[in-house]
């Protein structure tokens, strides 16, 4: 239950990060907040040669407004976007299930984009960046990237980010606005959702985003609102997500959990 | 850029319960050894060292902290409060500490020092927390003795003496 020994580096710049990175590659490992690191190295998961510790950088370090989005640098730990004054107004569904993201002694020092780089299937914020159809901003020495939420999460643990690449910042979009809910069911409050839903309000109807299911968050868009033609097609998004029994319950529990908590969310968000 | 080699010790340095700390230590000392093993201070307790039990959690930088979950690498400069700095020179117990011995709200006190620390950040920061709150910063806890009521008993207790609310008499530990 101790990490295997690693190099560890202290970036004071982005270009150190990235250095690092490009020759190390897989290698060596980004350590933000360590929330999700941290436990894969005491178990012995990850056994990296080198940590580059990015949390000293403070051009990451920001919550940045833009026109129709908002961009949450890789050094933003969750409590202080929890504490962000207007994230009530401008990122009502983050606020709704970042207090779900581990307890308030793992948000004090986790971050955003660690979330997101993590990618663990019943994890908040991509479930959130998905549903809200937010980006991916990719660094390394070769160039800047975005990549869409739903292409980035490849499956269990797995994005499309490159060994030489580092989260620069995640952007979520402001445009949908208020019109959203969320909703989670674990053993207990912080802990890993059993199923995790996210609804947000689109031109066309709901997108409605499932975690905790798959592999991967995944989100479907819904155009019939009520009646039987939801039910149906609730019932068919619940087993095409494909769950599995598993230690914490079985799969048709969640498929029951998809059905219900997805309609309650389509019906408080069209109402 | 220096890179810190995991075969060598390196300087780290902070403020611990008030006092400066200047050591050195291997990259993957986790700062809950740091504490134990290096500094000496064994009132950090160590459960599950994967950040599921709470029982290493400190206070850095005003926040409470999973410290098996944090390598002492990364607190570089940071200030850090173990339940060490709780009680006074004197050994006096704090309001918080007093509030757990009257209420019952430990038994085998393998988890108390981390649940002490998580709300003495909360009351910190918060003195009008409420039970809704307390109740959420234990959920990050494990507690296998007490079924956590006394425990939510005795921080409302030390919440309200906080507040100036309750004119205890002083009483001998």
């Amino acid at each position: 239950m101790k990490p295997a020994a690693f190099d560890y580096v202290r970036a004071e710049s982005l270009d150190e990060a990235l250095d690092v990175l490009r020759s190390e590659g897989g290698d060596a490992r980004i350590i933000a907040g360590g929330q999700s690191l941290m436990p894969m190295l005491n178990m012995r998961l990850a056994k990296p040669r080198v940590l580059v510790d990015i949390m000293r950088l403070k051009e990451l370090h920001r919550i940045e407004p833009r026109q129709d989005k908002i961009a949450v640098g890789a050094a933003i730990r969750q409590a202080e976007l929890l504490e962000w004054p207007s994230l009530d107004r401008d990122l009502k569904l983050v606020s709704l299930a970042l207090p779900w993201t581990g307890h308030v002694q793992t948000r004090s020092r986790g971050t955003i984009c660690g979330s997101i780089a993590h990618a663990d299937p019943s994890a908040e914020m991509p479930l959130v960046l998905l549903a809200l159809g937010g980006e991916i901003v990719l660094l390394s020495a070769r160039k800047r990237r975005r990549v869409a939420a739903r292409d980035f999460f490849r499956g269990m643990m797995a994005t499309d980010r490159d060994d030489d690449e580092l989260i620069e910042a995640v952007e979520f979009p402001t445009s949908n606005g208020n019109r959203c809910a969320f909703r989670e069911v674990a053993r207990r409050h912080g802990d890993f959702a059993i199923v995790a839903c996210a609804a947000v309000a689109t031109d066309r109807g709901v997108r409605l985003a499932v975690g905790g299911v798959a592999d991967t968050p995944i989100a479907r868009d819904f155009d019939a609102l009520e009646g039987s033609a939801l039910t149906d097609a609730l019932n068919a998004f619940a087993y095409d997500l494909d769950a599995r029994n598993d230690l914490h319950t079985t799969a048709r529990y969640r498929r029951d959990l998809v059905r219900m908590i997805g309609r309650e969310l389509i019906e408080a968000v069209t109402r | 850029m220096t890179r810190m080699s995991a075969e060598q010790r390196h300087q780290i340095r902070l403020v611990l319960n008030g006092n400066r700390v200047d050591r050195v230590c291997e990259p993957r000392m986790l700062l809950s050894d740091f504490i134990r093993h290096e500094i000496g201070a064994t009132g950090t307790h160590v459960g599950c060292e994967h950040g599921v039990c709470g029982a290493c959690t400190v206070v850095v930088d005003g926040r409470p902290a999973r410290a098996c979950l944090t390598l002492a690498l990364q607190v570089e400069g940071c200030e850090v409060r173990t339940v060490e700095s709780l009680a006074d020179q004197q050994g006096r117990l704090g309001v918080l500490q007093s509030a757990f011995q009257r209420n019952h709200a430990l038994q085998c006190g393998f988890c108390t020092a981390g649940i002490l620390m998580s709300l003495d950040a909360l009351l910190a920061r918060c003195a009008q927390a409420d039970e809704a709150e307390i109740r959420d910063v234990l959920t990050g806890h494990l507690c296998r003795c007490t079924g956590y009521a006394p425990i939510i008993k005795a921080a409302l207790e030390a919440a309200a003496e906080m507040r100036g609310e309750v004119d205890r008499e002083a009483v001998d530990a």
